[in-house]
């Protein structure tokens, strides 16, 4: 069994030191799309972090199981299954934001974080240690999603989970509300501006000069 | 990796189970929280109905808005040629039936572009405490800039007077034409008349005046959105939609 030094790195490095989104770059595609409003950032943090530890989970249990030839399949099954789970309970439990986030719970197959914990870590460790990494690289998922919805809420509608905080123009308040930041692609600024600003503080993660 | 003698026989052993064990897991999921996910989506739609019907208070729990629901609203199906009631089932869906060749037609010309549009609509009649109707509540549906927008749309007993435009399902873009749900915007509904000399008036425009009955503002930074509105309440509104039913008026007999 691993140590708890150890254990501890797996479950909270990803947050900064190897963030997926930050550092490996994995993610981004739903990073840009459901974060426009903190809360459906938040819900969408919650069942990419639960889909990524549990997959981790069943995949290390059954991995020696696993035939290497079709093991992308035996994984892609197996998330595809925990995926469709997590979008049954949120139309049960969360109706409205379900409606948000639309197709977007549907894509956590696809997402490359999920996709390549399994493969990079899962297929190698023992459960528990897996669970634990799942659990950290959704933790560093949801940390960049939660910072980009925050300001793009913030300053794109004034509000923060709906609260108002800077009364927008429309409702007969001060703030003009900021139409670059409620388009999507306007996470790619964030994004790569969140990208700088931990390289700046962590310069051992910038690329070495080729 | 154990996986070393790797024979035909394990691997399709190995997928045929994970797949039985995912099917199992998958369908218990759905089946089990299958009631959960139907009453959410009735409650949902009563939800709708009764803020177009202007009976919607905040913080109304579920039981409240059944309850209200049961009592105030009642649903009744109208043949769009002729603009009478019809009979139908209670769970009879008007966007199924659209989808069904036997049900429905193809608009010519298709303006509000819904591509098939039913035979017959359900429409929601209000009545306040003492039983008169004081509202009807339509469903009508059009294309915005990236998907199908569906309202309700409440009109006054008269059948020109709107009272609501409620968007309840559309994708488009939030702060721009997603403004559709700002309630700023659906306050300039109320009181606007639909109909001039018995054809459709109601404009959504740039610079509208709020003192003309027949114009609404368009939502800025929308036009495509705006111009979905409007063409979907042109259709909905003519010949080929409700226009014969509030023509009639068949609630008053």
């Amino acid at each position: 069994m691993a140590d708890t030094k150890e254990m501890k790195k797996v479950l909270f490095g990803p947050i900064l030191d190897n963030n997926p989104i930050a550092l490996q770059i994995l993610g981004v595609c739903s990073a840009l799309a459901v974060t426009t409003k903190l809360e459906t950032a938040l819900v969408m943090s919650l069942a990419l972090t639960a889909v990524t530890a549990f997959s981790n989970l069943f995949i290390s249990l059954i991995r020696s199981q696993i035939p290497s030839s079709v093991r992308i399949i035996v994984q892609m099954t197996i998330i595809a299954s925990l995926v469709i789970v997590v979008d049954q309970v949120l139309k049960a439990y969360s109706y409205e934001i379900s409606k948000q986030l639309s197709v977007f719970v549907g894509l956590i197959i696809t997402n490359c974080i999920v996709m390549g914990r399994a493969e990079a870590f899962a297929m190698k460790s023992p459960p528990f240690i897996s669970f634990l990494d799942g659990l950290g690289n959704g933790l560093g998922y949801s940390f960049v999603l939660i910072v980009i919805g925050t300001i793009k809420e913030l300053f794109g509608f004034g509000t923060i989970l709906g609260f108002e905080i800077l009364p927008l123009v429309q409702n007969g308040g001060w703030y003009q509300g900021n139409g670059l930041l409620i388009l999507p692609f306007s996470s790619f600024f964030l994004i790569a501006g969140l990208i700088w600003f931990i390289r700046t503080i962590k310069p051992e993660q910038v690329e070495p000069k080729e | 990796m154990s996986a070393k003698k790797e024979t035909l026989g394990k691997t399709v052993g190995v997928v045929i189970a994970v797949c039985l064990v995912c099917s199992v897991i998958v369908s218990t999921a759905a089946v089990s929280l299958r009631s959960l996910q139907q009453a959410n989506a009735k409650l949902d739609k009563q939800t709708n109905i009764l803020e177009a019907a202007g009976l919607l208070e905040a913080g109304q729990s579920k039981d409240q808005i059944a309850a209200t629901y049961a009592k105030r609203v009642e649903q009744r199906f109208v043949d769009l040629a002729t603009g009478q009631y019809v009979e139908k089932d209670a769970d009879y869906d008007m966007y199924k039936a659209a989808r069904n060749p036997d049900e429905s037609i193809k608009p010519q010309p298709d303006t509000a572009g819904i591509l098939r549009r039913p035979n017959v609509a359900s429409v929601y009649l209000i009545s306040n405490p003492d039983g008169e109707v004081t509202r009807i509540v339509l469903p009508i549906n059009g294309s915005g800039l990236w998907n199908l927008m569906y309202a309700m749309l409440a009109v006054d007993s008269d059948g020109n007077t709107v009272r609501e435009l409620v968007y309840y399902d559309q994708q488009e873009t939030p702060g721009l034409g997603g403004e559709v749900e700002n309630p700023e915007w659906k306050a300039k509904w109320d009181g606007k008349k639909l109909y001039k000399d018995g054809e459709v008036a109601i404009d959504v425009t740039k610079g509208a005046k709020a003192s003309d009955p027949y114009e609404v503002d368009a939502l800025s930074g929308a036009t495509l959105t705006s111009n979905g509105v409007q063409n979907t309440l042109d259709y909905w509104l003519g010949e080929n939609g409700f226009g014969p039913y509030l023509k009639n008026q068949p609630w008053k007999s």
